[in-house]
Formats: C-alpha cells, structure tokens, sequence
C-alpha cells in the first residue's frame, strides 16, 4: 500500500517509518488510504466535502494525531477541509504536513484548510512540514489555511515549517484567542530557485489578559522571493509579540510587513523584523574553526532555521 | 615555529589607504607562551587577524614549520592547527554551545564539553544546550570562545584580550586554564592583554604600538620597562591627561 516514495515522504514531513501509533489518517493524492481512531480521539469523513473531523474528547493527555497528505501524482489540484475539536482540558499533538513527489510536467497542488476550535483550558501543539521533490517540471504548489479559535485559558503553539522544494506557497493563519488564551506560532522557511512564499498571520487578542508570540525565520536563495504579512490586532488587555527574522542571499527579494493596532490602552504590542545577509564575522568565525566557507554557511544557515 | 618575515598591512580607510602593520619580523618559538601588549590601535589584534589568515598582508610573508603559508586562506590555517579567539566574538542564532564545541573539535571526535566548559567557568549544565545568540552575556560570550580554542588540537593559540568581560573571580580559574593548556598543547601560545597577571605568564613579551614591534624581550626583561616606565607607550608629549582620569589595567 505504500511504496518507496511514500515512505520517504512519510518519514520527511512527519518524521514517520511506517504506519503510526494512536490515531491518524494518510491521505495519498486525494483520497484517505489508511485511518484509526482511538478511544478519545475519533476521526471521520466529512459528509459536505472532502476532508476530515478530527474529534478529542475533553481532558484527554497525552495523545497524537498524525494527518500526512503525500502526493506523487501530477496535475492533481487537492483541496481538503480538516476540522479540529479539541475537548476541554485535552493536552494533544498533532501532526500534519504534506509532501510532494511530482517527478511529471503537470503541477501537483495541495490546499490543506485546517480549521482548529481550541477549547476552554485545552493545550494542542500543530506540527506542519512542508516538502517537495521530483525531478519534472511539474510545479509544487501548497496553500494551507489554518484558522484557530482559542477559548478561556486555551494555549496552541504552531511550528510550521517548509525547508525544500516548495515551488510556490500561499500560507494564511487567522486565530482569534479568548481570555487568558495564549499562541504561539513559530514559523520556518527556506526558498531557493525561482519559488515564491507569501506568508499571512492574522491573530486577534479579543480576550482579557490573552497573549501571542510570532517567530518567524527564513532564508531566501539564488532567485526566490517571499512575502511576510503578519498582524496582530489588540481588542483588551494583552499582549504580542511579533519577530521577523530573515536572512537573504544571492539574487532573492524579501519584503516583511508587519502590523500592529492596538483598539485598547492596555493592549502591549512589539514588532521586530529584520532582513540582512550572514555577517562575514560568523564565516571567519566558522572558518577558524576549520570549516570551509561553504560548511561555515550551511551550519550557521541550519542554526538559524533549527 | 611562526616566522613573520618584512610584512606590512594595508587597509582602506574612509581617508585613503592607512598603515596598520609597519615591517614586522618576527620568529616564534614552539613551547613558549607570548603575550603581544600596547595601546590601542598599535596593530595588535591586526598582527593576530594576519596570523589567522583573516587579514592578507600587504608586503611580506609567514612561514609555519618552514612552510610558506602566506597564500593560505582562513580554513587551511585552521587545518595547521593555527586558532584565534575573537576579541569580540560573534553571536550565532539557533546554535548552540554544544554544536559550536562540536565543530572546534571536529566534527568526527567525541567532544568532552564537560572539561572546556569547566576550564572557563562555565557549568555544563547551564550551558552546553544554550543557543550561542543574544541571550549570552558579553562574559559568557567571552569564555565559550575560549573554551573553543580549548577543544581545538591548536600549534599556534592566539587569544584576543580574553580577559575583558570576565569577573575578577572566573579570572584567576582563566589564568589557571591558560597555564595549564599551554603546558598540554607544546604548541605556541599568543595572549593579546595589558594584564598584569597575564604579561606574567609569558616567557616573552612583545609590545606592539603605532603599528610596529617598539620591544620585545623575556618576561624579566620587559616586565620592569613596561610597568615602571609608562612613557613609552604614552609619550608625556602625547599625553593631554592626567592617568588618574583613565582606567587603567596595570
């Protein structure tokens, strides 16, 4: 049932040898080929359109949920709707993540809409790695939209990550978080070639005392572009956070465009965004350490993305 | 042994071309500690950059074991078994101090971050899974460099003021660690520091200002000229302050 390719695919976006313990769904271009669910943790088709709903019984701990997508078929354009309702009080991981082996001249497409209700005193931490490969001219494209809804005292940490392969990326993330609700998103990405990354953050603090964080890493080569919008909107009392951080290389353009607005006295919001290239210091550095220029760049290239 | 044969460095100023290193020649010796001293600016870190590889001399070349390495660049130096701990060090993001000891080492040994990071105070519980980034002090900063120097099989050890920063108390473990590692290493031991207790650890001492070697000489040679006789790094004629308004290291 999965072949060669799968498995490394598997094994690159969600760190998986083979099927996986406790609950999961893997979909492979297009359709759901494996399913289990667990006691507290239930998983089933959606009935209006393509996609699942991932249910977690409140106060379960402890758990994982692994929703891989693979495709290996060209000129497949998947589009999926994945619901999340984590129970109060649940404490869960979930891992997601999409990767694409398009060795054809057509382009391969995924758009993973993740809706996620966080509920009161809930913890989730979302894992989602992107990934690309084949030798064909055929384009791989990923669109995922996450929209999160934290209640009272709901923590979520986002880690999304794209390292290789992407040719061209649209991400949207849109939370609004409840009292004493906290998000955090740390966001990594590499572009090289002619790919293209545009990366929207939309959090709204709505809630008392409710807080986010935003760390943002990337690393544009050769001729790649990406986009950085992240905004953070204060309606109470809160706090944000929003780091952007980017080193560029070659021939490659970053534009970072972050917005904060503040609708009450006691909302507490930074923006730091930053773009430079590798300082010389950290290569000689490097280099005196008996590293060649090259291994110089690389180390502190995955430092940074780490 | 590390010669340094009629070199002279160049660099581009915002003015024109400005001459940092004036004709140095120099020889250096395996199994003997040195200590470069002087005012700013004399040309002390440049003459180190220069071993290093960091900076190209404009005139002159270096030999190592009788090797020509003046065309060698930055990495094939290291490879000789030539390090140099930055006076002011970089700061890497999402690196950490275990992974930076790792490299120091090579990347194929089995590094003992335990024994550097204790011979520079520093507690390997506290620090060997910290990211070397902002969240260091500039102290910190300053003793996981050395400690990379430490991990490294070095020929030639050349520390840039590594004392600047560190407290008075992590000192005495320093000067310590400096005595014993020299003593380990048979290798060539270069300390830039205006130190006291430094400039007594050096079999020789070589005072470097306005981009020349004004002296050189033993310990017991030089020691009593540069701690009695202030004049000849700062010419009274030259001087438009009192030495009371100054920090002074001696």
């Amino acid at each position: 049932m999965l072949n060669a390719i799968d498995k490394h695919l598997l094994k690159t976006i969600a760190d998986l040898h083979d099927i996986p313990q406790g609950a999961y769904n893997i979909r492979k271009n297009g359709v759901g080929i494996s399913r289990s669910s667990t006691a507290n943790i239930e998983i089933k088709t959606k009935e209006d359109k393509p996609g699942i709903d991932v249910i977690i019984k409140p106060g379960t701990k402890g758990e994982s949920v692994h929703i891989p997508v693979i495709i290996s078929a060209e000129g497949l354009n998947d589009v999926v709707y994945n619901t999340f309702d984590i129970g109060e009080g649940a404490d869960v991981l979930i891992v997601a993540g999409c990767g694409i082996h398009n060795s054809g001249e057509g382009k391969a497409q995924h758009d993973g809409i993740h809706n996620f209700i966080v509920r009161k005193g809930a913890r989730v931490r979302y894992v989602e790695k992107h990934y690309g490969e084949g030798n064909g001219r055929g384009e791989r494209i990923l669109n995922p939209q996450t929209i999160l809804e934290l209640e009272e005292g709901a923590y979520a940490e986002l880690e999304m990550v794209q390292i290789k392969g992407v040719d061209s990326t649209k991400r949207y993330t849109e939370a609004k978080l409840g009292k004493e609700a906290h998000l955090l998103i740390t966001e990594r990405l590499l572009t090289h070639g002619n790919q293209f990354a545009e990366s929207r953050i939309l959090i709204e603090l709505i809630g008392q005392d409710s807080s986010t964080q935003v760390i943002s890493r990337s690393v544009a080569q050769e001729d790649s572009k990406q986009i950085f919008y992240p905004r953070v909107v204060g309606y109470n009392r809160c706090r944000g956070h929003v780091q952007c951080d980017s080193i560029i290389m070659d021939n490659a353009q970053i534009r970072a465009i972050p917005e904060i607005s503040a609708n009450h006295p006691d909302a507490q919001l930074i923006h730091e965004a930053a773009i430079g290239k590798i300082a010389g210091e950290q290569l000689i550095k490097l280099m005196s350490l008996g590293l060649s220029e090259k291994e110089a760049e690389k180390t502190i290239l995955e430092g940074f993305l780490r | 042994m590390l010669e340094i044969k009629d070199l002279s460095l160049n660099v581009e100023g915002e003015k024109g071309s400005v001459e940092i290193l004036h004709n140095i020649n120099l020889t250096l010796e395996d199994n003997k500690f040195y200590v470069f001293t002087g005012p700013n600016g004399g040309g002390k870190s440049s003459l180190a950059k220069v071993i290093m590889g960091i900076y190209k001399p404009t005139q002159g070349k270096i030999f190592f074991n009788g090797r020509d390495i003046t065309d060698l660049d930055i990495t094939e130096r290291a490879h000789l078994g030539i390090g140099y701990a930055f006076q002011q060090p970089p700061r890497f993001k999402g690196l950490t101090v275990e992974k930076l000891l790792q490299i120091s080492a090579g990347n194929n040994k089995v590094v003992d971050c335990c024994n550097y990071l204790y011979d520079v105070g520093l507690c390997v519980q506290d620090y060997v899974g910290r990211e070397v980034d902002n969240s260091l002090s500039g102290g910190e900063l300053k003793r996981i460099e050395i400690a990379t120097l430490l991990a490294r099989d070095l020929k030639v050890a050349i520390y840039d003021e590594p004392e600047a920063g560190i407290d008075l108390w992590s000192f005495s473990k320093l000067i310590e660690t400096f005595r014993n590692v020299h003593a380990r290493q048979h290798g060539i031991t270069i300390i830039i520091s205006h130190q006291e207790r430094i400039l007594n650890l050096a079999d020789e001492i070589i005072l470097l200002a306005d981009g020349t070697i004004k002296q050189q000489g033993s310990r017991e040679y030089m020691l009593p000229l540069l701690l009695g006789d202030i004049e000849r790094i700062c010419p009274r004629d030259r001087m438009e302050r009192g030495e009371d308004s100054v920090e002074c290291n001696r």
